[in-house]
């Protein structure tokens, strides 16, 4: 039997118990993270969605920004939904102007963009590699404005993508924890596995 | 590579349960100006709520509280990005259209605010913005989520500073789901009967273990510590209304109630957050007020 893979959540502020939920779901180890220490021994971290400069704040106070940097830098697998996305995004538009990224992931994210809540839906998707669609809820979503030639768009909406991913970063703009399908969660636990194998910790 | 077939659906329940779940983990603060808005984002706040007088100065000052002036909320959506929610009184469906209009993220059928109609409360379901409702216990809670509320919060005793009605409704709440947890099915019948409240919200409740929709708590929070004691209680986020912008460093004091949020169960974070952030509201006791708002609303 091959062994767990150690999962945490980042759990400063939003819909990290769903995430918690659908990873165990997928048979990971989960850990809720709110401090360094929170950090040890994982293989993969989760960045959920909630209000990004709520996450950014907490980060900053708890002195997580500066060692999650250091991860993205030795290519540790995240995957971030929604603001998590923003939290992964090399540029940030219309964010606050003391709003930390991790800058690991190369996009150009504009916040809110698809408008205040009564714009929010629900609409199915053509995800690369899916044989059916994949039910997406967009909740105040993240509109994904340019790529960088590093990362590859898994899925798109009208013009936009809105699931993406690099080697070792995966991130969507829409919800996958909040529907009962874990297909998108599974994604990232390839990542992970790929990653731990080449990479022991 | 599959096609996609459905049109996009907003409004729809799932989309408005949605940002309830985004808002878990975070505080959400009243304020009266874009000016404390501004305050409250820095601090943290994950959504503001915007009013034209916090629940303490309505109960100062008496007479008939009503949904705010729009051109004061817009002010508020202007001067932050977080989500903006505003009050509509009980029943009164058209404050809560103009609210829609307007384009608030979250609706708040409140109690502190008049109640326009004594029987009914609004059909929820026939708006695209979602709503949140107070509820001092589980029966009130599932009527409030059959007309479509997408959260429940406890309505505690607002402009209080007096966590003790939270802590009560709270209690209440998931007390009664821990019971209804260990009832055999036949028993679920009479549990449905003695709350007033649909059958199949009570068996989903049997089912899942949780209320259907996030359970928040509001009402007479001051301090760091009776934030995370809603927390440890079981509450998912938290409300704070005059406990911020009533105390005497409303920036510091907010701030340290969003980190002692999401650090509930760490003492040490607890400690270090709660030292030097001035006086808190004064607050009143139970037996000193002459009007309390968690009995309007049926």
């Amino acid at each position: 039997m091959k062994p767990k893979l150690h999962i945490g959540v980042l759990a400063l502020q939003g819909a990290f118990a769903a995430h918690a939920e659908a990873l165990r779901k997928c048979g990971a180890e989960v850990r809720l993270v709110r401090t360094q220490e929170d950090l040890s021994g994982l293989h993969g971290l989760v960045i959920p969605g909630g209000e990004s400069t709520t996450m950014s704040n907490l980060l900053v106070a708890s002195g997580l920004s500066e060692v999650l940097k250091g991860l993205c830098q030795d290519g540790f697998p995240m995957f971030g939904t929604c603001a998590g996305m923003i939290m992964l995004a090399e540029t940030i538009l219309d964010g606050r102007s003391d709003q930390v990224s991790l800058r690991v992931l190369n996009i150009d994210i504009r916040r809110n963009g698809y408008g205040r809540q009564n714009d929010s839906f629900e609409q199915d998707i053509s995800v690369h590699s899916f044989d059916t669609p994949f039910h997406a809820l967009f909740i105040r979503a993240p509109v994904i404005e340019a790529i960088g030639s590093d990362v590859e768009v898994l899925a798109s909406w009208g013009d936009r993508p809105v699931l993406v991913r690099t080697a070792n970063t995966l991130a969507c703009s829409f919800h996958p924890e909040l529907v009962s399908d874990l297909r998108i969660h599974k994604i990232f636990l390839s990542i992970v596995e790929n990653f731990s194998v080449t990479n022991p910790r | 590579m599959a096609t996609s077939s459905t049109r996009s659906v907003t409004g729809s329940f799932p989309v408005k349960r949605g940002l309830a779940e985004m808002l878990k983990g975070g505080v959400i603060m009243d304020v009266v100006t874009p000016e404390q808005a501004k305050i409250a984002e820095d601090a943290g706040a994950c959504a503001v709520m915007a009013l034209e007088r916090v629940p303490a100065d309505i109960r100062r000052d008496g007479g008939v509280a009503r949904m705010s002036d729009p051109e004061m909320i817009q002010g508020i959506q202007a001067a932050v990005t977080i989500p903006v929610m505003a009050k509509a009184r009980i029943g009164h469906f058209v404050e809560a259209q103009i609210l829609q209009a307007l384009g608030v993220d979250f609706i708040d059928e409140s109690e502190v605010l008049t109640p326009a109609d004594e029987a009914h409360h609004i059909d929820k379901f026939k708006f695209t913005t979602p709503f949140v409702c107070g509820a001092t216990n589980l029966g009130e809670a599932l009527r409030r989520i059959s007309e479509g509320a997408a959260m429940i919060r406890s309505k505690g005793e607002a402009g209080t500073g007096n966590v003790v009605e939270a802590v009560r409704h709270l209690r209440s709440i998931l007390g009664d789901i821990k019971k209804i947890c260990t009832a055999d099915s036949a028993e679920l019948f009479e549990w449905a009967k003695r709350l007033q409240a649909p059958l199949s919200l009570v068996q989903e409740i049997a089912e899942t273990g949780q209320l259907p929709v996030p359970l928040f708590c509001a009402g007479g929070l001051a301090t760091p510590a009776d934030a995370a004691l809603a927390m440890q209680l079981g509450a998912s986020s938290v409300f704070v209304g005059s406990g911020i912008f009533k105390s005497d460093n409303p920036a510091l004091r907010a701030k340290a109630i969003v980190e002692a949020t999401t650090h509930f169960m760490d003492a040490d974070v607890l400690a270090r957050v709660s030292t030097g952030i001035g006086a808190p509201m004064t607050g009143i006791g139970m037996d000193e007020i002459n009007q309390r708002y968690a009995e309007r609303g049926w």
